[in-house]
């Protein structure tokens, strides 16, 4: 099929099954998935500047329909993702500043890909650590990690979170659902701020930066921040779209066909949430950026399309 | 449990099988006839194609989560 904005051939069966399979990812664990469908795309010979805008515009659909779902499943926190979204849209609009500026100098495709390989490598060794020592003092603390129940939350990173959750700079507010009594506004738009960075940056929602940061940074449990950070990537990545479509950076055809694969993707993924508990799903999440750092390094190498 | 498990299963890959025939006819009609416009409205008028696309990528959501959704209770519902 020929998708003349991007001026791109693709099968639409491939686009739908990468919708499909991003949609679980986008459902149990509250990212965009652009680590796969960024790679995905370039694989196919979209331009990365096509890829990160049109990516938005799928990953605002896809969390229409996940976000709705966890909403009856009482995984989000509606104050927390429209403070959030605020910080993201600022952080989104510096990020689509520098794509542009990339551009400009000619060398956007090498640039991106670096950063991507980077940013992707570091939160799955971070995640891996974090998650499978949380895992091993389950176990010492138990007979075994099989007895954690769903929802049940904890983090081997969870001092330092208190630490941050004492920084008392004015204002504070309240987070009643998160199980939050009293945290700076300026952590909380700060943490949004650099996931719409790089939201605008590389493309998707960021929530592989958005969802670690609100477990690790803010201290919200794992199921929350996956259902909040899907809330939020309905405005932020909206507000994306709209930024990258003005500056010629999306063809929606794409996005609507891999989008028909995700709906049903992302219903499956929210309710597989119920059945892991949140160490498990943070430890599920590892090699899902490494994947990403592998096609991107292959498209970087070779150059090829396949 | 067992028959219950093989039971949503089936329900499952029909409900896969319906969709994908809708989809398929969503590709052939809607898309083909929207191509060439909103080619032409990328390339024309910029912000009347981000609005565009944004009402497109949302409608389309509430859409087929809807189709899902009605899907999902009417072959449950045969099922029972």
């Amino acid at each position: 099929m020929f998708f003349p904005i991007s001026s791109a051939h693709i099968n639409p069966i491939y686009l739908v099954v990468i919708g499909f399979l991003i949609g679980i990812l986008g459902g149990f664990f509250g990212v965009g998935g652009s680590f796969i469908a960024g790679p995905a795309l370039r694989l196919m010979g979209v331009d990365w500047n096509y890829a990160v805008g049109t990516d938005l515009a799928h990953i605002v659909g896809k969390s229409i329909v996940a976000a709705r779902q966890h909403r009856t499943l009482g995984n989000v926190d509606l104050k927390l993702g429209l403070i959030m979204a605020l910080g993201t849209i600022g952080g989104a609009e510096a990020g689509a500043q520098l794509i542009q500026a990339l551009k400009r100098a000619g060398n956007v495709n090498t640039v991106v890909s670096v950063v991507a390989i980077v940013v992707y490598f570091g939160i799955a060794v971070f995640m891996l650590w974090e998650s499978q020592k949380t895992l091993r003092q389950y176990s010492r603390n138990r007979s075994g990690t099989k007895g954690i129940k769903p929802k049940e939350d904890r983090s081997a990173f969870g001092a330092v979170t208190q630490k941050i959750q004492r920084l008392k700079i004015w204002p504070t507010i309240s987070l009643p659902v998160s199980g939050i009594r009293a945290i700076s506004l300026w952590t909380i738009l700060l943490v949004a701020f650099v996931g719409g960075l790089f939201s605008g940056f590389l493309g998707g929602g960021a929530g592989y930066i958005r969802m670690p940061s609100m477990v690790y940074v803010l201290g919200i449990p794992t199921h929350l921040a996956v259902g909040t950070d899907l809330f939020e990537i309905i405005i932020s990545a909206g507000y994306g779209t709209f930024s990258h479509a003005v500056k010629g950076n999306v063809d929606i055809l794409i996005a609507l066909v891999m989008h028909t694969g995700a709906v049903i993707g992302a219903q499956i993924g929210v309710v597989a949430t119920q059945y892991f508990a949140g160490p498990k799903i943070r430890l599920a999440f590892v090699p899902l950026p490494l994947i990403g750092v592998a096609i991107v390094i292959y498209t970087l190498v070779t150059g090829q399309k396949i | 449990m067992k028959k219950n498990t093989a039971k949503s299963l089936q329900t499952f890959v029909l409900e896969l099988a319906i969709y994908s025939v809708l989809v398929v006819g969503y590709f052939f009609l809607v898309l083909h006839l929207l191509g060439e416009w909103l080619y032409w409205l990328e390339s024309q008028h910029r912000y009347v194609y981000a609005v565009v696309a944004l009402l497109l990528i949302a409608g389309q959501a509430v859409a087929l989560d809807f189709v899902t959704t009605l899907l999902f209770r009417l072959l449950r519902g045969r099922s029972r």
